[in-house]
Formats: C-alpha cells, sequence, structure tokens
C-alpha cells in the first residue's frame, strides 16, 4: 500500500516503475525491494519492510518518505505535468493539500485535486506574457544603451570643451587679480590717512569736554563753594567708594582719593580726576548709571527645519489646556528662559556728540571707486571660473556613474517617477532620491537619498538602497529598497512600509530586461 | 545603556501622538498628548500615577497606626441562625454602628462581611465576581461571656474568638491561631455623610445627632480631590474602608497581582503599599508595587505547616501594606491565653484598604496549597478550558499591515517549517480605529484572507477595544448611544475620553443589557467579515483614557446608580466577559471561544487569557515574566504570558532567542512588537537563530497535550498550570522564594536562561526524594541540589520529574490542528521506585462537548515493570484516530522481552532499543489505539 505505480510515458513507450511512496526517482536505487534497507546517512540498516512502515527508524528520515513520520523527512511531490518538489513530511497527510498532484493527502480525508495541469497552463500563460514583456523591453533597453552611449559620448566632449575654456578663465583670473590688488594699495593708504585726521580730531574734542565736566565736577563736589574738595564731600558720594563690596566709604578711603590729603584745589584735582571720572554719578542724576538694557522679545530656539520634525503635516493647536502635563512642559520652557538673556550688541553707542566720519575728499573716493570696480571684475570672472569647475565636477560624475553594465540606466539620471497612494505621493528620482508627500498639503519627507546598487550577487543592478533620508523621530533614518523588475515602461508600481521607516518601492524598466529568457521548460515535465 | 533606552522610549509616545494627530486636527486637548510626547523618556512616568500620599484615602487610612481599635463588639446585637452570625460593631468616637456578618463557608473557608448598619445610601458591593452564592456550613456558638464569643467552625477543631472590646477576630485551630482580624485596631470604616462644610445648617434632628458624636473633622481631599489638572468631585465624601489582618507563623505571601516584582511579596514599610487599580501605565517599571492593568486582590499566605488566603472582595481602587514582626509581638487578649505563643514566632502583618464599598472578606484556611486553590475556585470559578489551538504560537505585531503582508507572514512560517496558530491584527486593520470593522483598503476582504488561514488550519485574532469612536457614521457608536449604554459623566451627559480613535466613548459593561448588547455584535452577520477562525482581544479595558486622570477614567464618571470610583476594577473583567459571551452565542454555543483581557479582576480566568502587558525588549523584563505569570498562576489566573521579544525596543538576537526559549514554556506563547520596532518574525535573523526559534517552538509543540492535559486541570481544579515551586514542594523552605525557574503541572520543571550571555545556570532541583530527567538528554539528577548546567544557545534547560508519565506527539505539523489524528509518544521517567503516573486526556480540542461526556481521559502508570492505560471516565465516550507510537522509558534497565497486551487479551511482542549509556528504553511501534485499554509487560 505504500508504493506507487507510476505509468510514464517516454515517447511512445510506457514503463511501469516502482519505488516507495515519496522518493524521487534519482533515489529509487537506494530503495531496494525486499533487502536490507541502509539509512541514507549510514546510521543503520533496517527491514525493507519498515519503509514507510509509520515509523521513524532513521535518524535522517531516510526510511519514511512517504509517511509523516520523521521530524526530518522530505515528501517527493512527482507533480506530473507541472514542476516536481519536496514538501517537508509534516505536510503529508495532515490534511493540507500541498502537491499539485494530491499524492501527499493519500490518508488523511482531504479530498484533493490533480491541479498540476492546470498550474502548468497558468504559468505558462505568465511565462509567455513575461517573455513579451523581456523581449519588448530588451529591445528598448538596446536602444537606451545607444543613447547613453551617445550621451556618454556628448558628455566627454563636452567636457573636454569645458576644460579648455576654463584654463582662459583661470588666465583671466589671475590678470583681474593682479589689477585689483594694484588699485587696492593706494585705496587702503588714502583711507587710512583720512581715518587717521579724524580721530585726532575726535581726541582734542574730548580732551576738551572732559576739562570742562571737571570742572563742573569739582563745583558739584565742592558743596560748600570754598574753592576745595574736601573728604567730607567726596563722602557723601558713596558710589566713589573703592571697595563698593564692603558697602562702606571710610574717610581714609576718601582721602586715598584726594591723594593722601584732606582736600584739593581745581589744580590739585585734575591730577585725581582720572579715578574719579568713571565712578562718579552727578548728583542731577539720580537714577544712578543707565539700567542694563531688557531685550525687547525673547530670541526663542528657532523652529527646528521641517524636515527633522516628527509631524510635519500636523499643526499643533496652540490652546491652552487645563492639563497638569501641558505645565510640566511650561516648566520645562522656564528652565531656557533661567539662561541669562543675551542683550542685543547693538553699534556701541558713543556717549560723546562726536557724530558721523566726515565723507571722503574727492582724491580718496576716486580712488575707492576705482578699486570696487576692479574687485568686481576679478569676483565676476572668479564666478565664471567656478561654475565652470561645478559643470567639470557634474559631468564627470555623471560620466563615472554606475550606470550598469551598458550604461543602460543612464537614461533614469535626472529623471523623476511619481506613485499617488490613498495618502501620499511618493517620487522616485533615481539615483538621486525618494520621498513622499501627503496628498492633501504639509510638507516633503526625504525618504533616502542615493546609496548603492544593492542586488544579491551576480544581479546586483536589480535593487537600489536610498540611505540616511529624514531621520524617524528618535529612530533610525529613513530608507528605501527599490526592487526593478522588467518592464516596458519605466514605472513606480508600488510602495509598502514593511518595518517602520524602512520603505519598499518596486519598480519596473526596460533596462532590467534581459535578453529573451528560455521558457524554462526543461524545468517542467509536462510530458514526464 | 540609557541613552538609547531613552530614545526608543519615546517611539511609543510619537506613535499615540501621531495617531491621535491623524485623527483630529487642531483640537485642544491634544495637547496634553503633545506635553507627554516631548517629555517621554524611558521607563514610566511615575509622575502621572499616584503615590499613596496622593490619593487622599491612602493617605488619611495610612496614617492611622496600630493601637486600640475604637471599635466595640455590642454582643448584645448578636443572632446566631444556623449559617450566620450578625453582630453590630460600634465605633466609640463616633457612635456610628457597623454590621459584622461572619460566616462559615464549606470548603474551609470564612467569610467576614462589615458594613455600615445604616449606611446613609447603600453601598457597593460586588456583583458577578462569585460564581454562585457561597453554601454555607452550620455555625455553633461555642461559648459567650462579656469579653466575646467563641464560635466552633465546621467539624474541625477551628473556632473563630470574637472580642468585643476592642473588638478583633481569631481563627485559631487547635492551639494555633491562624489568622486575626483587626489586632493591630486598623479596622477603619469612613461612614457615609452629609457634607458638613459646605452645607446650610444640619436641622435640628440631625443637630441632636450631631452632638452625641464626637466632631469629625473635615480633611482636605474628603469631598473633593485634584490630581495633576484632574478634579474628583467625590459626591459621596469619604466612603473608604480598611482591615488589618495578622499572620502568626508566615514568612512569605503571594499574589495580589499585578505588579512587576518578584513572587514573594515584600514588606512595604519604607515605601508605598501595594497598589490595585487597573491602569495602562506607558512603559512600566520593573521591581516596584505600582499599579499595572489587573487587580486580583487575593494573598497567599504560607508556612511549612500550612498555606492560608484573604480575598478581598473590592472592586474600588485598593492598597495593600505588608510588615513583618519585627515590630514585635501582637498582644493577645485573656480570652486567647491558652493559645501558646512565642515572642520568636514570625509574623507577617498586612492590612487593606479600598476607597469605597464594603469589607467582604473570604478567608480560605487551606491547609494544603491545592485546598487553597479548590477553595478559591469555589468562589470565583476555575480557568476557561480554552481551545487546543490557543495553547500554539501566535504572531502578533502592532501591525500587520494588509491581506498580502499576512499572506506573506503566513507563507513564511511554511518556507521556514515554523509551526504557528493565530496570526494577530492590531488597532491599524480597523477603518480609522472603528472596532469592528476593516480599513477598506488594507483589508478589502477579510473572508478571503481568513479562508486562506482556514485552509491552513489557523487561526486570526483581531482587536477589539471598548472605547467607541464619537462618529455620528459609525453604527457601533449610534446604536450604544441610542441605547443610552455609555458610561455618563458626573453631570449626566454621555462620558468621553480620548484614546485610539480620537474622542471615544466608554461602553457601560456592568450592565447586563449592555453586555448582551455588545455579544450580540460578534454574531457572524453583525460583525461583518468575521468568520468562526477569528477570534478577539481586548485591549485598553482598564479603562484606558489618555486624557483622563492617571490615564484612566473619572471617578466619578457614573454607571447607573454607582460611581466608577465603585467599579473600576471590574470593567475589564466584563469587558472580557461580555466579549467571550458573544463569541459563544455566535457559534450557538458550540465552540469554546478564546479571548485576550489585559485589564483583569478576580475571577476573569473563567473568560479567556491575560497577558503582561507593554513590556520591554529587556533582559529584565524576559525575567519578570516569570514571578508575573506565577503570581497570576496562584490567584486562578492560568492562562498567561509575556509578550515574546518585548513590546518595546528591539531585542538582539539573543535575547529574542531566549524569550522564545522561555515563552515556549510559559502558558499563552505570543510574540509581539511595537509598530515602530524593525520586523522580526522568526527568520530575520539569520539561519542559526531562525533554527534555534524554529526549534524551541516545535518543543512547544510537541508538548501540546501535556499543555492542553493540564489546562483541563486547571479548568476542573483551579489548580495552576504554570506552577511555583513551593505549591508542589510546600514544605521545603528552599522552595519559597524561587521565581527564576518554575513548574508546568507538576511533572516539566523549568529553569529558562535569562541572563546576557550566559554560559551556563544553576538550577535548583527540588525534593529530596525526587529525580529529574533532562528532557534533552536524558541525564538523570537527583533532587534537592542545585545543579549548574553549562548552556549554548540552543539551551532551555528542562527536567522530567521522575515517577511521571508525560503524553507528547513528536510529529510536529505547521498547525495544532494539523496534528489531531497524530500517535503520540509517552515518555515514562521512573522515579526512585520504579514507578511513574501520568494522564492522557483527548477530545475534539475546540467544542464545548467534553462538557456531554465527549472525552477520553486514562490514566498511565507504571509499576512492577509493568504499564498500563486505565479509564478515569467511563461514562465519557469518544473515539481518536490516535495511538501509542512509541514509548520512552527513562531511568529503565533493559528487558529481555516487552510484551503487549491488548483490551482483547491478545498478546505481541514489541520490538525495543536500550541505550545503555543513559538507561532509555525506547518501545517500537506498539500501535494500540490512544483510547483503549491496554498494558505493556518488561520481563
Amino acid at each position: 500500500m505504500f508504493w506507487y505505480l507510476l505509468l510514464l510515458w517516454g515517447g511512445i513507450s510506457a514503463v511501469e516503475v516502482q519505488r516507495p511512496r515519496g522518493v524521487p526517482l534519482s533515489k529509487r536505487p537506494f530503495y531496494e525491494e525486499n533487502k536490507p534497507f541502509t539509512c541514507l546517512d549510514g546510521s543503520r540498516t533496517i527491514p525493507f519492510d519498515r519503509i514507510n512502515d509509520d515509523y521513524c527508524d532513521c535518524q535522517d528520515g531516510s526510511d519514511e518518505p512517504g509517511t509523516a513520520a520523521c521530524p526530518n523527512g522530505n515528501f517527493h511531490c512527482t507533480n506530473a505535468g507541472f514542476r516536481p518538489t519536496f514538501i517537508p513530511s509534516s505536510h503529508v497527510n495532515d490534511g493540507i493539500c500541498d502537491c499539485c498532484d494530491a499524492t501527499d493527502e493519500y490518508n488523511s480525508g482531504a479530498e484533493c485535486q490533480n491541479t498540476c495541469r492546470e498550474l502548468w497552463r497558468k504559468e505558462k500563460e505568465s511565462m509567455q506574457k513575461l517573455a513579451e514583456i523581456a523581449k519588448e523591453g530588451f529591445l528598448l533597453k538596446q536602444q537606451l544603451i545607444q543613447e547613453a552611449k551617445r550621451g556618454l559620448e556628448e558628455k566627454q566632449t563636452k567636457l573636454g570643451e569645458v576644460q579648455n575654456s576654463k584654463k582662459d578663465l583661470e588666465t583671466n583670473v589671475e590678470a583681474l587679480r593682479t589689477a585689483k590688488e594694484a588699485a587696492e594699495q593706494p585705496e587702503k593708504e588714502a583711507k587710512e590717512r583720512h581715518l587717521k585726521a579724524w580721530e585726532e580730531q575726535n581726541a582734542a574734542i574730548r580732551m576738551e569736554k572732559d576739562k570742562v565736566r571737571m570742572a563742573e565736577v569739582f563745583i558739584e563736589l565742592d558743596a560748600d563753594g570754598d574753592g576745595f574738595v574736601s573728604v567730607a564731600e567726596l563722602l557723601s558720594h558713596s558710589e566713589m567708594d573703592p571697595d563698593s563690596s564692603d558697602g562702606s566709604f571710610t574717610e581714609a578711603e576718601a582721602q586715598e582719593l584726594l591723594g593722601g590729603v584732606d582736600k584739593v584745589n581745581t589744580a590739585a584735582f585734575e591730577t585725581i580726576w582720572s579715578k574719579i571720572r568713571e565712578k562718579y554719578v552727578s548728583e542731577s542724576n539720580t537714577d544712578g548709571p543707565a539700567p542694563v538694557e531688557t531685550p525687547q522679545e525673547e530670541v526663542r530656539e528657532p523652529v527646528s527645519d521641517n524636515d527633522s520634525e516628527p509631524y510635519p503635516d500636523d499643526d499643533i493647536p496652540e490652546e491652552e489646556d487645563e492639563d497638569e502635563d501641558e505645565d510640566e512642559d511650561e516648566d520645562m520652557d522656564d528652565g531656557d528662559y533661567k539662561s541669562p538673556p543675551v542683550t542685543r550688541t547693538d553699534e556701541k553707542k558713543d556717549d560723546s556728540e562726536e557724530g558721523a566720519m566726515p565723507p571722503y575728499d574727492q582724491e580718496t573716493q576716486n580712488l575707492i571707486d576705482a578699486a570696487q570696480k576692479a574687485r568686481n571684475e576679478f569676483e565676476e570672472a572668479e564666478r565664471a571660473l567656478r561654475e565652470v569647475d561645478d559643470q567639470i565636477r557634474n559631468l564627470e560624475k555623471e560620466i563615472s556613474f554606475d550606470f550598469g553594465p551598458s550604461s543602460e540606466f543612464a537614461y533614469l539620471y535626472s529623471q523623476c517617477y511619481e506613485l499617488t497612494t490613498g495618502e501620499y505621493v511618493y517620487r522616485l528620482c533615481p539615483f538621486n532620491r525618494v520621498s513622499q508627500k501627503p496628498k492633501y498639503g504639509g510638507s516633503e519627507t526625504n525618504l533616502g537619498t542615493w546609496g548603492k546598487w544593492a542586488g544579491p550577487e551576480g544581479n546586483v543592478y536589480s535593487v537600489m538602497k536610498y540611505e540616511q533620508g529624514t531621520g524617524c523621530w528618535q529612530g533610525p533614518n529613513r530608507s528605501t529598497t527599490v526592487k526593478l523588475t522588467c518592464g516596458k515602461e519605466t514605472v513606480v508600481t508600488s510602495t509598502s512600509e514593511p518595518s517602520r521607516c524602512e520603505y519598499l518601492m518596486e519598480f519596473t524598466s526596460p533596462a532590467v530586461c534581459q535578453e529573451a529568457p528560455d521558457l524554462e521548460v526543461s524545468d517542467i515535465h509536462e510530458e514526464l | 545603556g540609557p541613552q538609547s533606552v531613552n530614545t526608543i522610549a519615546v517611539l511609543g509616545f510619537k506613535r499615540r501622538c501621531r495617531e491621535l494627530f491623524k485623527q483630529e486636527k487642531m483640537v485642544p486637548v491634544l495637547v496634553v498628548w503633545l506635553a507627554l510626547c516631548l517629555s517621554g523618556t524611558w521607563a514610566v512616568d511615575r509622575s502621572n500615577f499616584k503615590t499613596c500620599d496622593q490619593s487622599s484615602f491612602c493617605k488619611r487610612q495610612r496614617a492611622l497606626k496600630p493601637g486600640e481599635s475604637p471599635y466595640r463588639a455590642l454582643l448584645e446585637t448578636m443572632e446566631l441562625t444556623n449559617t450566620r452570625l450578625t453582630l453590630q460593631l460600634i465605633n466609640d468616637n463616633n457612635k456610628v454602628r457597623l454590621l459584622l456578618e461572619l460566616y462559615r463557608l464549606q470548603g474551609n473557608m470564612t467569610r467576614v462581611k462589615i458594613n455600615e448598619l445604616k449606611p446613609l445610601k447603600p453601598r457597593y458591593e460586588v456583583p458577578d465576581v462569585l460564581v454562585r452564592e457561597p453554601p454555607t456550613e452550620p455555625i455553633k456558638c461555642h461559648c459567650l461571656d462579656e469579653n466575646g464569643v467563641v464560635l466552633s467552625l465546621g467539624v474541625e477543631s477551628q473556632r473563630v474568638i470574637v472580642s468585643a472590646q476592642p473588638f478583633r477576630l481569631d481563627i485559631v485551630e487547635g492551639h494555633n491561631v491562624l489568622m486575626s482580624l483587626n489586632s493591630r485596631g486598623l479596622l477603619a470604616f469612613e461612614h457615609l455623610r452629609m457634607r458638613k462644610d459646605t452645607q446650610a445648617e444640619p436641622e435640628a434632628e440631625n443637630k441632636e445627632e450631631t452632638t452625641k458624636e464626637e466632631e469629625e473633622k473635615v480633611e482636605e481631599g474628603m469631598w473633593e480631590e485634584t490630581f495633576k489638572s484632574h478634579s474628583d468631585s467625590k459626591p459621596n465624601g469619604p466612603s473608604a474602608v480598611s482591615l488589618d489582618f495578622s499572620l502568626p507563623g508566615v514568612e512569605h505571601v503571594y499574589g495580589i497581582p499585578e505588579h512587576a516584582d518578584t513572587l514573594r511579596l515584600k514588606t512595604t514599610d519604607n515605601g508605598d503599599p501595594y497598589r490595585l487599580y487597573n491602569l495602562d501605565v506607558f512603559q512600566y517599571e520593573l521591581y516596584n508595587p505600582m499599579a499595572l492593568y489587573g487587580a486580583v486582590p487575593v494573598m497567599l499566605a504560607h508556612n511549612t505547616q500550612r498555606t492560608t488566603g484573604i480575598f478581598w472582595l473590592n472592586a474600588a481602587e485598593t492598597w495593600v501594606d505588608i510588615s513583618s514582626n519585627t515590630a514585635g509581638k501582637t498582644v493577645f487578649g485573656k480570652m486567647l491565653d491558652y493559645v501558646q505563643g512565642s515572642s520568636e514566632t514570625p509574623q507577617t502583618d498586612v492590612r487593606w484598604i479600598s476607597e469605597s464599598g464594603i469589607i467582604d472578606v473570604f478567608i480560605m484556611l487551606g491547609p494544603t496549597p491545592k485546598d487553597i486553590f479548590s477553595q478559591y475556585a469555589s468562589l470565583t470559578g476555575t480557568q476557561s478550558f480554552p481551545p487546543l489551538s490557543s495553547l500554539g504560537y501566535h504572531q502578533c505585531r502592532w501591525n500587520y499591515n494588509d491581506q498580502e503582508d499576512v499572506r506573506s507572514v503566513d507563507a513564511g512560517f511554511d518556507e521556514h517549517d515554523i509551526p504557528y496558530d493565530f496570526i494577530w491584527l492590531d488597532i491599524e486593520h480597523t477603518d480609522g480605529k472603528r472596532y469592528f470593522t476593516w480599513d477598506p483598503h488594507k483589508f478589502a476582504s477579510p473572508k478571503d484572507m481568513l479562508q486562506g488561514l482556514k485552509d491552513k488550519k489557523r487561526n486570526m485574532v483581531a482587536i477589539v477595544d471598548p472605547h467607541i469612536k464619537v462618529d455620528s457614521n459609525y453604527k457601533i457608536h449610534n446604536e450604544i448611544r441610542s441605547r443610552g449604554f455609555y458610561v455618563k459623566n458626573k453631570d449626566g451627559g454621555d462620558y468621553e475620553g480620548w484614546c485610539w480613535p480620537g474622542n471615544a466613548g466608554y461602553p457601560d459593561f456592568t450592565q447586563p443589557d449592555m453586555r448582551a448588547w455588545w455579544a450580540s455584535m460578534f454574531s457572524y452577520d453583525q460583525y461583518e467579515g468575521s468568520m468562526d477562525n477569528l477570534y478577539t482581544w481586548n485591549d485598553m479595558n482598564e479603562p484606558s483614557v489618555f486624557n483622563g486622570p492617571e490615564v484612566t477614567m473619572h471617578k466619578d464618571a457614573v454607571h447607573g446608580s454607582w460611581e466608577h470610583r465603585d467599579v473600576h476594577n471590574l470593567y475589564g473583567l466584563y469587558v472580557h466577559r461580555a466579549t467571550m459571551e458573544g463569541l459563544i452565542q455566535r457559534s450557538g454555543g458550540v465552540e469554546r471561544p478564546f479571548v485576550l483581557t489585559r485589564a483583569f479582576f478576580a475571577g476573569s480566568q473563567r473568560y479567556g487569557a491575560v497577558w503582561t502587558g507593554d513590556n520591554a525588549a529587556e533582559w529584565d523584563h524576559l525575567k519578570i515574566s516569570i514571578p508575573m505569570c506565577l503570581s497570576l498562576g496562584l490567584v486562578g489566573i492560568s492562562f498567561c504570558g509575556a509578550d515574546v521579544g518585548g513590546f518595546f525596543k528591539s531585542p538582539s538576537p539573543e535575547l529574542l532567542v531566549r524569550w522564545y526559549q522561555t515563552g515556549a514554556y510559559q502558558p499563552f506563547f505570543r510574540a509581539h512588537a511595537h509598530l515602530d520596532t524593525p520586523r522580526r518574525e522568526p527568520w530575520l535573523f539569520g539561519p542559526e537563530n531562525t533554527a534555534l526559534i524554529r526549534e524551541v517552538i516545535r518543543q512547544r509543540y510537541t508538548f501540546l497535550p501535556y499543555w492542553y492535559q493540564l489546562f483541563y486541570h486547571a479548568y476542573r481544579t483551579g489548580e495552576p498550570v504554570m506552577r511555583a515551586l513551593w505549591v508542589e514542594y510546600p514544605q521545603d523552605p528552599a522552595t519559597f522564594a524561587v521565581d527564576d525557574e518554575f513548574l508546568i503541572g507538576r511533572d516539566l520543571l523549568v529553569h529558562p536562561v535569562t541572563e546576557e550571555g550566559a554560559r551556563g545556570v544553576t538550577a535548583f532541583l527540588p525534593g529530596k526524594e525526587e529525580v529529574w530527567f533532562d528532557i534533552h538528554t536524558f541525564q538523570k539528577h537527583n533532587g534537592a541540589q542545585n545543579l549548574y548546567i553549562p548552556v549554548t544557545m540552543s539551551s532551555i534547560p528542562v527536567f522530567q520529574r521522575g515517577g511521571s508519565i508525560i503524553p507528547r506527539k513528536l510529529r510536529v505539523r505547521r498547525s495544532s490542528a494539523c496534528m489531531e489524528h497524530d500517535p503520540y509518544t509517552l515518555f515514562v521517567a521512573l522515579n526512585t521506585r520504579r514507578t511513574a503516573e501520568g494522564e492522557l486526556y483527548i477530545d475534539d480540542g475546540h467544542t464545548f462537548n467534553f462538557d456531554n461526556k465527549e472525552f477520553i481521559h486514562r490514566r498511565l502508570f507504571f509499576s512492577n515493570n509493568v504499564l498500563s492505560s486505565v479509564n478515569v471516565a467511563p461514562e465519557a465516550q469518544f473515539t481518536t484516530k490516535s495511538w501509542i507510537e512509541r514509548v520512552v522509558i527513562l531511568g529503565a534497565s533493559k528487558p529481555r522481552k516487552v510484551t503487549l497486551i491488548t483490551a482483547d487479551g491478545h498478546k505481541s511482542q514489541l520490538d525495543f532499543d536500550f541505550d545503555a549509556s543513559v538507561s532509555v528504553l525506547t518501545i517500537r511501534k506498539p500501535s494500540m489505539n490512544a483510547g483503549e485499554d491496554w498494558s505493556m509487560a518488561l520481563q
């Protein structure tokens, strides 16, 4: 009962082949009828009637090819009309049809139909369809290869041209640099002269003012108008305390300020003025020193750029909520407030009335104008050179880019392809980046920038990897794997996110098509 | 390091936030969540949850110190009927009278109920938890004088001594005090009262009353309480109850789950009490007494002499203090003079504090652990008998994205030859978090998907949470609203809170008609897209309310005539129950249901499985899964598991493999992962790890007959499936605190590897008389020793007890249903007396027909070199195709021949192999049907 009776049509003559259930033809010689059977791992030898007797005797499961008795055994489905296959022994008689020829369910009560021919028909159809696509795609691919070749040649020509023009530009830049430097020297000297003259004038004015102020202060300090400033008079100005931290302005300290004497006249006052000048607060100015300027508004941390925001598309409502958690949030912010406020460093306000520097005289102005013109011309030339450099770099990059064995993927360069799903528009710009944008407003999220070809060995150009996209909040950076399959059109056919922040995109392109493949008939023994 | 920990922690928040934002934009309450999102750090945000000090009743009650109780028993009010004693107690401070009821229950239990004699309005008494009104036994009054009463209990020499002043109860047996109540004078009963601080002058008649009472001061928090920004209006004022219990001779107490703590409970003198208040605790911390998702107010006390239990039937917020007797010996009254007691006797004192309701306590007097299980089972029922398939492996993830994803994961199991029984869908499968619906794009044809699984004899679980999206286009919402089934807020409107769908209502599952309606929603014509292989998962049923106090419902929300305060810990049980009833009803009462719940209460075991909630991919979380499930098992909930791999964060392959090895030997075996974690189906970690995981899942399947039989046993007796060692070795103190290993039934000892980079583990093999066989190598080890076991990544130390027979099915297939007709291998492990004993239970695996005696239950035993199978349920009828393919006898000697004698007396010789190196005899293919009588003689 554990034997197949198989009728094989080998051409015209039918051959009967007997073998234990679940054994492939290739292993039939090991199962010789009525002779002791040695487990295929050689571990032991058992009587022939223990083959397929629904008890596992061999460690490797080879004595039970047709039952579920061994945990590690395999059952061979002949699948006449389709592809033969092995299934784990555990699938034998488990009530589930696994072999298309239904041979695995011979004792489970499961009603399995032989579906091998139907499967074969379907597979043939789909393979034919694929073959047609591949055929057309492959033709398109040849065109793409030609185009890429032409494009490459064009680019190389262009590169040569640009590299030549670069030499001229470099010469030009050098000449203009010399001219610029020549014009800047006299400009610099003239400006320095002008500045020095102005500063000397200012110094004179300041000195005059200081003298006036000194006289005023003397009069103010000389409260009794006796023409002397005395220790007592000085003591009324506690701000003059040399060690203001101790809070007391003693007579000794005042005397020391006065140069060791009890009082000074105007002449002697001149000698101590420098010690007094900075601290002295006029009595008419009761407010004391100007208060520290407070900034007009807090300079808050700038809102980080959308790309790193966790929810770029979601506006966070600002309305007040009574929940405590909100308060905690506030507390957190308070912490920020505690750091000393940054005082705005405005232009230092001049306390004198010196006013602005007077305009340059005509001669100086002429020199400045000439130098400016030379600078502009130089910068212009430099910019032109930079542009050419960029052009060269881009051309070199594109020329050296790995566009596949025959540059068949070159046509994708600087193109973009979109797929719209229920929620998002996905955008694949090959060799550049992948992105996702909400359909109904919101900013774009970078799902990865070009990383590398990442197909398996032997088929490297079947998978693209885009990496280092926008970070998932507190998580990894987004990345996208693009699987390429042969198609007549270049389209993104699907996107998914199998794991959080790891996207999968399917993409068809003729560039992946292989030369019209075999129908792999050899794999399917339709005639067996 | 902590940094990486922080990193992952926030992911959880993020997801929640994103979900919310997706649903509804510009809603003010979202600011709350935003704040949470931004302040996310690893580990629980403790400030979201109350300490005892922040819970005003706990603070008030805990402020009372032991001393003379103000309560006095009014012996003249005593009434004794055959089955009941009633007695009034008076509080001498405020003159409020209480009514004490005392019952002797069948099965060695005593019930003590204390309520106000004349409460201002009724106080909540927990319904629906007891399986019936517990049957009583006669009480006899032994003697009565002015100091108290002595009652004799049952036939044993047990007595209850009621001391009058101060009031206390002592339960004694012979000369031993088993338990004392109010011995520390901590009985406190906050009587219901009129509000005085804001009320108008009390009326004249009340005034008279008032003058009699000592003026009671109004403390802060009695009539209103604020936690964070949440205000609790407390219209009934203070209503807490508390009582202390002294346990002389006891040093080990267990139970009161759910806490992420050791099996043996700790004293709480230096911290907060253990808290019982069902809460959705985000990223819970380990080894502390904070409340978690479920609450079972049952404590077991154990010493070498006796096991006792306290079941505090109260569903309000509850705190349990535990202290041991370093504080000194309790003073015994003169009624107890004859009781011998030395100051050296160790003692544990516990104190229960609940926010409302009454004192209704069941004192279970053992004396053995198994007696306790049976006593507690007689009160609250036993573990429901689950379908066999639910004991297989469950593959879950938040979320399987769409039908194609489900199909490809399902195919992955076949491709890698890994068995599984259930694939799970989390909240994303729904149409916008509207439960009972399917996402129209991702799950457009659920029946096709379910049929695909059914074709492989596999099943699915889809989540159904109790928060209902407020959306007038959602049928479920409209029906609940129009029928008035929602929980109400304090002002009478429908209570609304925030959860996954955004604004949500919460059905009032405490109402029987609501539950009946809910159950009807599971019928195949109501739940579109459902089929008989679709089962249910109730999550978030604490209930979780994102913007509520402590992430749950406001205590002043209203359930009919009761406050949420009264019923809180019951809500999850009712959700679970209604869902389970729905699954039973949809099959016309034929099929056994499977429902997983996160929140639970005493009695939840009757409704299905529980898991330990949102754990994390950390080694400590793997370790804690053992005491957490052991504690649940002690209080009746056997069907317990932890998320394999850890919910939050991403496990290293080593941790994942170790978690599979542990989970495969725990009752509920489900892998689960957070939405933001990388995929972790078993084959994603390289061929070596795939092989390791495959191997241990397959081991699980070989033991399914044993698991199934243990669950049948749990259903019949209430004994836990996964057992603490002390349950089986109650006289060996070395077992009392063991919680890094456990028993499955009494015959398998498991010591999982839970250390990173472990090269070996030290397992304690209990039992002086025992021998233990390594199930992998068949090596024999003596009991009562610490055994060092070197381990590799493939090791999961498991031992079979000598003296046991375990039936297994070694032909592992892709699901448990595929193995239904497969033959058994009997593993007979001989003890030192060369005997062994076991059981074989077989039924159809999925219907209630076993209740109609459609099963096979056989006793297998080996003695005098004969192995026999005898029918222990001759009245039952069932036939099986399964047969015995192999008998493996561990610790055997080599026989000359082995003879099989079948039921008809036919004798035949059997082939066998003997491996002398480990003394293992393997008898080849006896081939008798598993349901028949047979014996097998070794000569």
